[in-house]
């Protein structure tokens, strides 16, 4: 499939380069969909198609690293397919997609990345990758996975800790299967929501009889999914799993997140484009479709001021990338929920306005600085997807996806003119500033002018591979010091009391063990205790050698000084 | 006199008449110069110079401090355990708790599954009637969960005093509950008046890890603490607090034990919960890196869940949470097993019985802890060691403070006696104890339970199943006050619309998960009735919008004009959400925008 690209050759000039860690003057060469040279006075062939950039911006392109497109959804399917989707893509500045794979519970993984890898191999305009959902857990499930990660090209794979009796996990299940995934070097993530806690709360709202939009949102509030973010990082950091939450809807669940991390476990945050652009007030809106245009889950948070504080732990690193979670839906395959907002087919696009929303909302306030954009917006997903440097930067021998970006345009978002198939646009009526120029994918041209040339079926899968060193390095270094050991000690050969076997919830297996050595018996009932002071063992650590103990940064609050 | 449960041993203590002289009274508000005439097992007067009864037995205080007793909101005496029973039964138990100074317990009644509530309940009345020294209550546990357990609890509250539930998050397919029952259980809760009390570990992660550690060959009691870290302690905790917040129930987290446990009650509490955190005698007092003793039976003496926290840091932590009211209630969670019990599990850590002491040194470890460190003053330490359990339990002022009318439990407290804590004088049937050897200051001088005086020159005059049960009403005002301001906010109403008129998908019939009674619905605008107001500020606008009438309109046309101002803009944001920050705002990161 590279064929197509193979006698592209392009210059850009006077561009300035911006990657995550540094910006700076330079021109940039490219051949076969890759960058050969940059630098001043390049010498390059003659009859070379040359862009003047004027010394505005060139940026790696965006990754969106949380697509939905050509979704099943109950025999009819999301209406924003492949090739739509990643032309939507383009049209922003993204040169990357990501999508989601979600097999139905009990059907082979496998074959649905199969069926997904084919729909995207037709249509597809720009390079992807694939994310593989696993919405059931059993032993097959765990060779396919294994599969996956060393023949197919797939390092991350989420789990649904919402809906109920269809793709929920229990905890067990993820325990196992962030176990699985440390082992393997995959990326666990999360769709972060207490299913649980959701059916009950929906049942209630229609029993009120609100089912209305609005329904969705008061069944899920915000602490349901900050709840269930705490919880998967508590699995994830018994099992010494890399977390990875998509979807960062709310700043409870960010707070949870950003404090993790200053604990030091080992999480990413996602916001969406939706997240990060507008909140959750539209579903009280008096115009069903409207209201329905919003459904997504977890929900867009009624907090008004939400977005601004997503956007400014974006900047702050606390949440490390950003996707769209572009899965749109026509007004009639929503109104599949106009008597039932728990029928409402869930999603919202927001993979065209992605790049151009968060420079407006962070990079023209203030809070980040154009290669943090860069990082939020390309690199940290190309880090975690272990596909950097190919992608997400621009140096030589990376892939040939840049954007001329232009900081000064000032475009209204609107369902009139966007690439997307859906009638609603979830940012309807937005005035953005910033907006890409020039669009190059694979080293060809594929926006200029506010024209598109794109060609269906020219994306490229690209494979992941596993144990990114984004997120493995501290995981391995982790694991080396995590090791437990038994206490070395005598024999107990006192009184045992009589006692009904059952046992009190501890493991089947757990009683046939042995202690680890067998020194020499002694009196145990000899007290180790002096009057004097602590009676630590002298030759064991007082701390456990396997368990950290971490501080957050700058100590804990001071009511802890008082002694 | 009415809440007592009519026991025939009442008339004994009837003609008993004593008064103290000279005391500094220490209530949770105020420390202040009084005598204290006492009848019939209840305070009479309080003043100086009071006119009494000749014949009264006085004893002179000599200024030293008079305080309300202790309140042990949590023991497990005489707990059935696989067959065994621990240790310390009510007789014992309360002896020891009378020794430290509290004149009331807790106990927790744990029905086996299948045997219900009811039925373990008569058997822990029976068990504590008969040999109870002082007055007691019983917190029932839900230990599984259907429609008989609910019209039992029912019955408990409304017929038997108990106004407090706990369940358990944790010990998996034993106790466990799962999120929803855990839920529907709050719920019933919240409906009866009454206080959901929680267990909180991750019961299924503690599986998991108990599996791996016992694969590692690790089956000693540091297994106990290595499968049960702190942040499954933390997550529980999260989770219940979580599930309290939905359906508007007052939690109360039993034995907080780690310092990321107590930081999770501490910044719900800053959100506005009604949540309520219990430390321990024993996470107060000393710490998990005992589990490594190389003295198994040391080491197994402090086997209790969740484990006492690896960090030695903890006490001192979670003592200053109790003194700036983070955290509130003490109790001691008493559950001594010998160590030949304790043996059960000497090849397998997961089979240990699990327990530690504290009844009998709560009140003088957290004096010494917290008053003589300085952390908080007299009136604080009776806040937390009593008066607050009084108080969340609907037992205030007839139990946790000094005033007439209340029952006449009183301590007489010497802040400057020093005494050694070990297994040889401890007032307990165990041979460890898990404060071995620490020296800790203040300690009671005498002790009056139901009038009577039961501790005097160190020598104890108990007397087996003079204890009254004590009933305690539903609805706590302590509690119930915020939740009740709660309950009528948060009405939940449905926008009125149009009917939606366009098309329609034709779809295969659901897959997509969705409770049972979901599909029988019909529109939101017959609601009009429920419709209650949420906040005064709203009122008038949404009396506006819901007069207005509603034509059908196409709903295809789009409501926004690109000038931002849209037309739904007079509809209210949120109408029944709280937003509930926390006091002085979030934190700085926010304010760059």
């Amino acid at each position: 499939s590279l064929g197509h690209s193979s006698s592209e050759r392009l210059l850009i000039k006077g561009g300035r380069i911006v990657n995550d860690d540094q910006s700076f003057h330079a021109d940039i060469y490219m051949e076969d969909g890759v960058i050969k040279q940059i630098g001043d006075n390049l010498i390059v062939p003659g009859g070379v198609k040359t862009v003047e950039a004027n010394g505005k911006m060139v940026i790696p392109g965006g990754i969106d690293i949380h697509t939905h497109f050509q979704m099943p959804y109950r025999g009819t399917t999301t209406v924003d397919d492949f090739n739509q989707g990643s032309k939507a893509a383009l049209a922003g500045g993204t040169t990357m997609i990501v999508d989601h794979v979600i097999p139905e519970p009990g059907s082979s993984l496998i074959e649905a990345y199969d069926q997904w890898k084919q729909w995207a191999d037709e249509k597809s305009c720009c390079d992807y990758a694939l994310h593989v959902d696993i919405t059931h857990w059993d032993d097959s499930v765990k060779q396919e996975v294994e599969t996956l990660i060393k023949d197919k090209g797939v390092n991350s794979f989420q789990v649904y800790m919402a809906y109920k009796d269809y793709y929920q996990m229990s905890n067990k299940e993820l325990y196992e299967i962030c176990s699985f995934l440390a082992e393997h070097g995959g990326i666990a993530q999360v769709h972060a929501e207490n299913g649980d806690l959701i059916a009950e709360e929906q049942a209630r709202m229609l029993q009120m009889g609100i089912t209305g939009p609005e329904g969705h949102v008061l069944s899920r509030p915000e602490e349901l999914e900050a709840e269930a973010v705490f919880r998967a990082i508590t699995i994830a950091s018994q099992t010494n799993c890399p977390l990875y939450v998509t979807k960062v809807m709310s700043k409870s669940a960010a707070d949870v997140i950003s404090q993790a991390r200053k604990k030091g476990n080992v999480v990413f945050g996602e916001p969406i484009t939706a997240s990060l652009g507008t909140d959750g007030t539209h579903y009280w809106s008096k115009n069903w479709a409207k209201a329905a245009s919003f459904v997504t889950a977890p929900p867009l948070s009624p907090d008004p001021t939400t977005p601004d504080y997503l956007n400014t732990l974006l900047a702050s690193g606390d949440l490390n990338v950003t996707g769209s979670a572009h899965c749109t839906f026509s007004v009639a395959q929503k109104a599949i929920g106009k008597d039932d907002f728990t029928q409402i087919p869930e999603g919202v696009n927001g993979t065209e306005e992605r790049m151009a929303l968060i420079w407006d909302k962070a990079v023209t306030t203030g809070k980040m600085d154009e290669n943090m954009f860069v990082a939020v917006t390309s690199t940290n997903a190309a880090k975690i997807l272990n596909l950097y440097p190919r992608k997400g930067r621009v140096a030589v021998g990376s892939d040939a996806d840049l954007v001329i970006w232009d900081s000064d345009s000032v475009r209204t978002v609107s369902a009139k003119t966007h690439n997307s198939e859906a009638e609603y646009n979830v940012f309807e009526g937005m005035e953005l500033r910033g907006a890409p120029l020039v669009v190059v994918c694979q080293g060809k041209i594929v926006l200029e002018d506010g024209t598109m040339h794109v060609i269906s079926g020219s994306g490229r899968f690209i494979p992941c591979t596993p144990f990114p060193d984004f997120a493995y390095k501290r995981i391995k270094a982790r694991k080396q010091l995590a090791v437990l050991r038994a206490v070395p000690r005598g024999l107990y050969d006192g009184p045992v009391s009589e006692f009904s076997p059952m046992s009190r919830g501890g493991t089947p297996s757990a009683s046939a063990r042995t202690s680890p050595t067998k020194p020499p018996v002694r009196n145990l009932h000899h007290s180790g205790f002096s009057l004097a002071g602590p009676t630590t063992p002298d030759d064991i650590p007082i701390r456990p050698a396997g368990r950290r103990v971490m501080v957050p940064p700058g100590g804990r609050s001071n009511i802890t000084s008082l002694s | 006199m009415s809440g007592y449960q009519g026991k025939k041993n009442i008339p004994r203590i009837t003609s008993d008449r004593l008064l103290v002289k000279g005391a500094k009274i220490v209530n949770d508000d105020q420390s202040f110069m009084a005598d204290i005439y006492m009848e019939d097992g209840v305070i009479k007067q309080l003043g100086e110079n009071l006119i009494v009864p000749g014949g009264v037995k006085i004893i002179e205080a000599h200024g030293k401090m008079v305080m309300p007793g202790g309140i042990d909101v949590h023991t497990r005496f005489q707990m059935p355990d696989r067959g065994m029973v621990s240790a310390d039964d009510f007789y014992q138990g309360t002896r020891a708790a009378l020794a430290g100074g509290t004149t009331m317990i807790v106990d927790h009644v744990v029905p086996e599954r299948g045997v219900g509530l009811m039925a373990a309940f008569n058997q822990w009345r029976e068990w504590a009637d008969s040999k109870s020294c002082c007055d007691y209550s019983l917190h029932v546990d839900i230990t599984e969960w259907h429609k008989g357990i609910q019209e039992e609890m029912e019955s408990l509250v409304k017929d038997h005093g108990v106004n407090s539930f706990l369940v358990y998050l944790a010990y998996k397919d034993v106790f466990q509950l799962s999120d929803s029952e855990m839920y529907e259980v709050f719920s019933v809760i919240r409906d009866l008046g009454a206080i959901a009390q929680v267990h909180a570990e991750n019961g299924d992660i503690i599986a998991e890890e108990q599996r791996r550690i016992l694969d590692l060959g690790i089956t000693g009691p540091e297994g106990h603490a290595l499968s049960r870290p702190e942040e499954v302690e933390a997550e529980a905790v999260n989770r219940a607090v979580t599930v309290a917040n939905q359906t508007n129930c007052p939690l109360y987290i039993t034995k907080v034990m780690s310092k990321s446990s107590a930081d999770v009650i501490a910044s719900a509490r800053k959100k506005g919960a009604v949540v309520y955190g219990e430390p321990i005698s024993a996470s107060l007092g000393t710490d998990g890196t005992h589990y490594w003793s190389k003295n198994w039976a040391t080491a197994a003496a402090y086997i209790t869940s969740p484990p006492l926290s690896t960090d030695p840091t903890t006490p001192d932590y979670l003592n200053s949470l109790l003194a700036c009211g983070d955290l509130q209630v003490t109790g001691s969670a008493h559950c001594t097993f010998s160590t030949s019990q304790r043996a059960v599990g000497k090849d397998d850590f997961t089979l240990i019985p699990e327990g530690t002491n504290g009844t009998e040194e709560r009140l003088s470890l957290i004096w010494d802890k917290c008053v003589v460190s300085g952390k908080m003053d007299e009136n604080q330490f009776v806040s937390v060691t009593s008066t607050n359990a009084a108080k969340i339990f609907n037992m205030y002022p007839r139990k946790g403070r000094i005033a007439v009318g209340s029952d006449a439990d009183l301590v007489l407290w010497d802040p400057d006696v020093s005494k050694i804590i070990s297994a040889k004088t401890h007032n307990l049937s165990v041979e460890h104890n898990i404060f071995e050897g620490m020296e800790v200051r203040g300690g009671p001088l005498v002790v009056i339970s139901q009038g009577k005086v039961v501790l005097e020159e160190g020598v104890l005059h108990t007397t087996e199943g003079c204890g009254r049960y004590v009933t305690r009403k539903a609805f706590p005002d302590h509690v119930y006050k915020r939740i009740k301001a709660r309950s009528r906010l948060t009405e939940l109403r449905g926008v009125p619309r149009g009917q939606y008129d366009g098309p329609v998908c034709d779809v295969a019939p659901s897959p997509k998960v969705m409770s049972a009674t979901s599909t029988a619905k019909t529109s939101p605008t017959r609601q009009q009735k429920q419709q209650q107001q949420q906040q005064h500020q709203q009122q008038q606008q949404q009396h506006h919008q819901q007069s207005a009438a509603q034509p059908m309109r196409n709903l295809h046309q789009s409501g926004f004009s690109l000038s931002g101002a849209q037309v739904d803009d007079n509809i209210p944001r949120r109408s029944t959400q709280r937003i509930v920050a926390p006091p002085g705002g979030r934190a700085n990161i926010t304010s760059l925008g």
